[in-house]
């Protein structure tokens, strides 16, 4: 376990690095620099401002810069904000982007489990077919789609929640009601068809037939034995969850003006804001390399027929 | 010769059997059809043309007047076939990106399968580690650093979404083709071909990749949505397709902008996009539970 461990955070450094060295490169590649303002600043000036952030020198020397801050855990400045650096961006928009991730998820865990072992136990009766024509639902329409909508209906027609715009720490929950349900829609229904096709196969297992033979009874089967081996594909789906909530939440953020990091990126790569758009590359980058390590060794703690050697 | 009496029934005679029993997915395949003529046939027939501004008819609603069936988008132009030109954009996008994804996914998994060994598990590592990468931000990355190059030449825009969404939808394909292949490498006539002398690159071509086409086209026709639903994506956020062309993902976009007075601007589009993503995914399971039917 310990150097199954070693081995994958081995393999993780050269990712991060790969990552780093891809979108530096390739953002500079952009045509245009953070000082193209709408109204241009004299020659003299931007000289200064690209020389103040090593604009001036060699593409190569300009990341040897960069890579130096940042083994110093220094993102840089903004090249956009005058007054902040990346650090100060990410933590402002950070907090935004992962409550509403986390809440998401939490709801598509919830709601796509239970759904998926309720359709397993009716296979092919019209709960069955009910909850999958739901989750095909679910897949088939876009966030883009459900969130207008539901801003449409439950903002404007009926005014129950608001529409739009959070203030920073005013996380309250009808500000986030919509967009987490938006973001959790397509994982709801994804979740929902894995858990029914794996509790399906658990239920066909011997030993839950075992079960049934010691005669205990149809809910201590379900919940103590089946549930815990249909369980595991979930486990191992928290990575590419989490790069789904993701993108997922860079289109939330954008539909219903939330503050959250996803829209910085967009916006910080537009404007060729270089270091921000490098500092949430990285985070993320980081992120979902973390969260598919720890799905791996979740997945060792609870399945016993995996052994990392 | 006597003409056997009892006709065979080959795996894949079950198959189309079983798909045919499935009636989503018949009537999908069908739909699908009906939509693909639509879109490509339909902007030439229509009295419309897909850029031309209606100056005095900007907004208007749904009319059979003056063939407006759809009614216009906020510039003043016919939605019906702006709709049309969105999907002949979106299913281009689905069907040319998947084939991208398919061509690396399916050499790549394949040579790694077939060679094995160290090979194998250089070839993967890199599936692995493009695996972590935040792709999306790539692609964002990629359209932006292009969008100069590319505005005002439509062709080489629509090429770039091709490769750039392509590049990111072969990992899994490779992951499949290479478990598929592994499977196969020990098979009776795979070592019959290697005996008779033949190199490996033709026992990939010729016996390896024709026996994993089945769990392909599966994915296949489940990789198309979710490129659509990419491409959407990126010209949802403004990064797509450029105007006066536009897509689903485009017209979604304007049409949200618009929802408070124009509903129809974004009410037609989403339902066009529902269904043809429900199309897909209906005849993407349907195929699963006919080549494979375990779980049915």
């Amino acid at each position: 376990m310990f150097g199954f461990l070693v081995r994958r955070l081995l393999i993780a450094i050269p990712t991060v690095f790969l990552i780093i060295t891809l979108a530096f490169f390739l953002m500079r590649a952009a045509p245009g620099s953070p000082f193209d303002l709408e109204r241009p600043i004299p020659a003299e000036i931007k000289a200064r401002l690209a020389e103040k952030f090593h604009l001036d020198k060699p593409i190569v020397t300009q990341f040897g810069y960069y890579l130096k801050d940042l083994s110093k855990g220094d993102l840089g400045p903004s090249m956009k904000y005058k007054d902040k650096t990346v650090s100060n961006i990410i933590a402002e928009g950070f907090p935004v982007s992962a409550t509403l991730g986390l809440s998401a998820m939490a709801l598509a865990v919830l709601v796509g489990g239970f759904l998926g072992g309720f359709a397993a136990l009716r296979q092919n009766k019209a709960g069955d077919y009910a909850v999958m024509g739901i989750a095909m639902t679910g897949i088939s329409i876009p966030p883009f789609v459900t969130g207008p909508v539901l801003a449409l209906v439950f903002g404007l027609y009926l005014g129950w929640l608001p529409t739009a715009g959070l203030d920073r720490g005013q996380l309250t929950f009808t500000h986030l009601l919509l967009p987490v349900i938006t973001l959790s829609l397509p994982q709801i229904a994804i979740i929902s068809r894995l858990m029914r096709a794996s509790m399906i196969e658990t239920l066909r297992s011997n030993y839950i037939r075992t079960a049934y033979a010691k005669g205990l009874p149809g809910y201590a089967v379900i919940i103590r034995h089946a549930l815990r081996a249909a369980i595991l594909p979930l486990v191992s789906y928290l990575g590419p969850a989490t790069a789904a909530l993701l993108t997922g939440s860079i289109v939330v953020e954008q539909i219903f003006a939330l503050p959250g990091i996803g829209r910085q990126f967009v916006m910080g790569a537009l404007q060729r804001d270089y270091t921000v758009v490098m500092g949430v590359v990285i985070l993320y980058a980081t992120l979902i390399i973390a969260l598919n390590l720890i799905a791996d060794l979740l997945y060792g703690v609870l399945d016993p027929k995996v052994r990392y050697d | 010769m006597e003409k056997a009496s009892v006709q065979g029934r080959s795996l894949w005679d079950d198959a189309r059997a079983r798909l045919l029993k499935n009636r989503a997915a018949v009537a999908s395949i069908f739909l699908l059809i009906g939509i693909t003529v639509l879109a490509i046939a339909g902007p030439w027939v229509w009295p419309h043309d897909y850029d031309h501004v209606y100056k005095l008819k900007v907004g208007i609603a749904p009319t059979f007047d003056d063939w407006f069936w759809f009614g216009t988008d906020a510039q003043g132009r016919d939605l019906f076939v702006r709709l049309l030109y969105g999907l002949r954009v979106s299913l281009a996008v689905g069907v040319v990106a998947t084939f991208v994804s398919l061509v690396i996914g399916v050499i790549w998994g394949a040579t790694a399968g077939y060679i094995g060994g160290k090979v194998d598990e250089f070839m993967m590592r890199i599936v692995d580690t493009l695996y972590a990468m935040p792709f999306i931000f790539f692609v964002i990355i990629l359209m932006v650093v292009f969008k100069d190059f590319t505005t005002g030449r439509p062709a080489l825009n629509i090429l770039l979404i091709f490769v750039a969404i392509g590049a990111v939808e072969w990992l899994t394909m490779a992951r499949i083709v290479r478990g598929q292949t592994i499977a196969l490498k020990r098979k009776e006539f795979i070592e019959a071909a290697e005996a008779a002398g033949v190199r490996p690159f033709i026992i990939i071509g010729r016996h390896i990749v024709p026996n994993v086409l089945g769990p392909v086209v599966v994915y296949v026709t489940l990789t198309i949505p979710s490129v659509i639903l990419a491409e959407s994506f990126l010209s949802f956020l403004g990064l797509g397709v450029q105007e006066p062309l536009t897509s689903l993902g485009k017209l979604i976009a304007n049409g949200a902008q618009d929802m408070e007075t124009m509903p129809w601007t974004l009410l037609f589009p989403a339902v066009a996009m529902m269904i043809t993503l429900y199309c897909f995914n209906f005849i993407g399971d349907g195929l699963r539970d006919a080549i494979d039917p375990k779980d049915r």
